[in-house]
């Protein structure tokens, strides 16, 4: 299943739906830094609320997602992390090092407004 | 095993539930028979055991009356169970027993050392009542051991399950009152941990942050360990998880309160705190987060 990436001014969002296997997390990494290129965007939300389960494989993913946008002068969020997820995650020893996480879609926009009046 | 070799003929049988014995007597009769010795002798037999008690000094907390009036009950209960076969009676009896006593700090061993005690007392009246007549005294014995054993046995059991629903009822009613999430601002959540903590704790206090920063949209949470006396390696790596575990949900934890104790252990072993935020004490805490949220507290008039 493909990842829908939004564009909302500024940003991208993306859409995580439920089960994603690891190809469509390949192609949404493709597809988020060809966008970010493309719509000069200033950052990218990940929403993952629909997520019930986080592997290591997504979670390594969602890191250099993170990271590589990050190269490309672009901020990144994940948002909408379950508390049963990300204690799970933590347990595994997941815990995104180095990228920026909040609540829910509307405290992620909120995070990058905020960083990008700072950069301004 | 003398019995054994006296009476070979029911040595086969013994592994039936009921054994049939050569002689004309059933052993329901020699029950009886022996429930009638056990009754006729009661006063004698209740008070050479009570004296047996305290001689090897069981039960110290109860009184001398006290054991002696429980003594007079489990005797008459034992001597029924003997009677009538049925233990339900004496199981009950057995829990009654233990609820009374083990507020009082009667240990397991002391249980079991008294019914044993009886046990012996009265086998011992029971060799000296037919040392005339060996065959009968075996056959009783036959008849008396396994329902004794079995008597042992229940009231073993019933101290022990009455002693286990204690413990399960009160690890229940602390884990009640152990963790209260509370908001003190918008988007600030304080969490004030007493006592000990134990892993199946501590994850119930991870949860109950999770889902507290999740249903309060919380920020910035204050982890107050003032009273937690002390902490081993489990619990601080659970608490370094649960710090991360926040992040995740975009909530910044300042952990405050840290004792010295505390503080030197978790250096000692080696825990990576260098994730965590780290204030004195409850004020500090709060008010680094007061800034973090971007509140200014000030003193609108002065204070008399």
């Amino acid at each position: 299943m493909e990842v829908p990436i939004l564009k909302q001014g500024e940003f991208l969002i993306a859409m995580f739906q439920a089960a994603l296997s690891d190809a469509d997390l390949e192609n949404l990494r493709r597809g988020l830094l060809q966008q970010v290129v493309r719509f000069r965007s200033r950052g990218v939300i990940v929403d993952v609320t629909a997520m019930d389960v986080m592997d290591s494989f997504a979670s390594r993913t969602l890191r250099e997602i993170a990271h590589m946008i990050r190269l490309r002068g672009a901020e990144t969020v994940i948002v909408g992390i379950q508390p049963e997820v990300a204690f799970a995650m933590v347990q595994l020893g997941l815990t995104l090092e180095g990228v920026s996480t909040a609540l829910d879609l509307e405290e992620g926009l909120a995070y990058l407004i905020e960083k990008s009046k700072i950069a301004d | 095993m003398a019995k054994r070799e006296s009476s070979p003929k029911d040595s086969g049988a013994r592994n039936n539930q009921a054994p049939e014995l050569a002689s004309s007597e059933a052993p329901s009769e020699l029950l009886r028979e022996l429930v009638a010795h056990l009754r006729q002798n009661r006063t004698q037999l209740r008070e050479e055991w009570v004296g047996r008690i305290s001689e090897t000094r069981l039960l110290t907390a109860m009184t001398k009356e006290e054991i002696f009036a429980e003594a007079t009950s489990v005797y008459d209960s034992y001597v029924e169970a003997l009677e009538t076969e049925t233990f339900e009676a004496l199981q009950a009896y057995a829990r009654n027993l233990s609820e009374r006593i083990i507020p009082r700090g009667v240990e397991t061993h002391e249980v079991v050392g008294i019914v044993l005690l009886l046990r012996d007392v009265l086998a011992r009246s029971l060799f000296a009542k037919y040392q005339t007549d060996f065959k009968k005294l075996n056959r009783i014995l036959d008849a008396y051991e396994p329902a004794a054993n079995r008597i042992a046995n229940t009231v073993a059991v019933g101290f022990v399950q009455e002693r286990e629903r204690v413990i399960r009822q009160q690890q229940e009613a602390i884990r009640e009152l152990s963790t209260p999430v509370l908001q003190v601002r918008e988007r600030l959540l304080i969490l004030p941990i007493i006592g000990v903590i134990d892993p199946q704790r501590a994850r119930q206090l991870t949860e109950q942050l999770l889902r507290g920063i999740r249903t309060n949209r919380a920020k910035v949470v204050v982890i107050d360990i003032t009273g937690v006396a002390a902490m081993d390696v489990t619990v601080a790596n659970h608490l370094v998880q649960t710090v991360e575990a926040s992040r995740l949900l975009g909530a910044t934890v300042i952990v405050t309160g840290l004792s010295p104790e505390i503080a030197q252990t978790l250096v000692t072993i080696g825990v990576d705190l260098g994730k965590m935020n780290t204030v004195g004490d409850l004020q500090g805490g709060i008010e680094q987060a007061e800034r973090l949220l971007g509140y200014k507290v000030m003193a609108v008039a002065e204070a008399r």
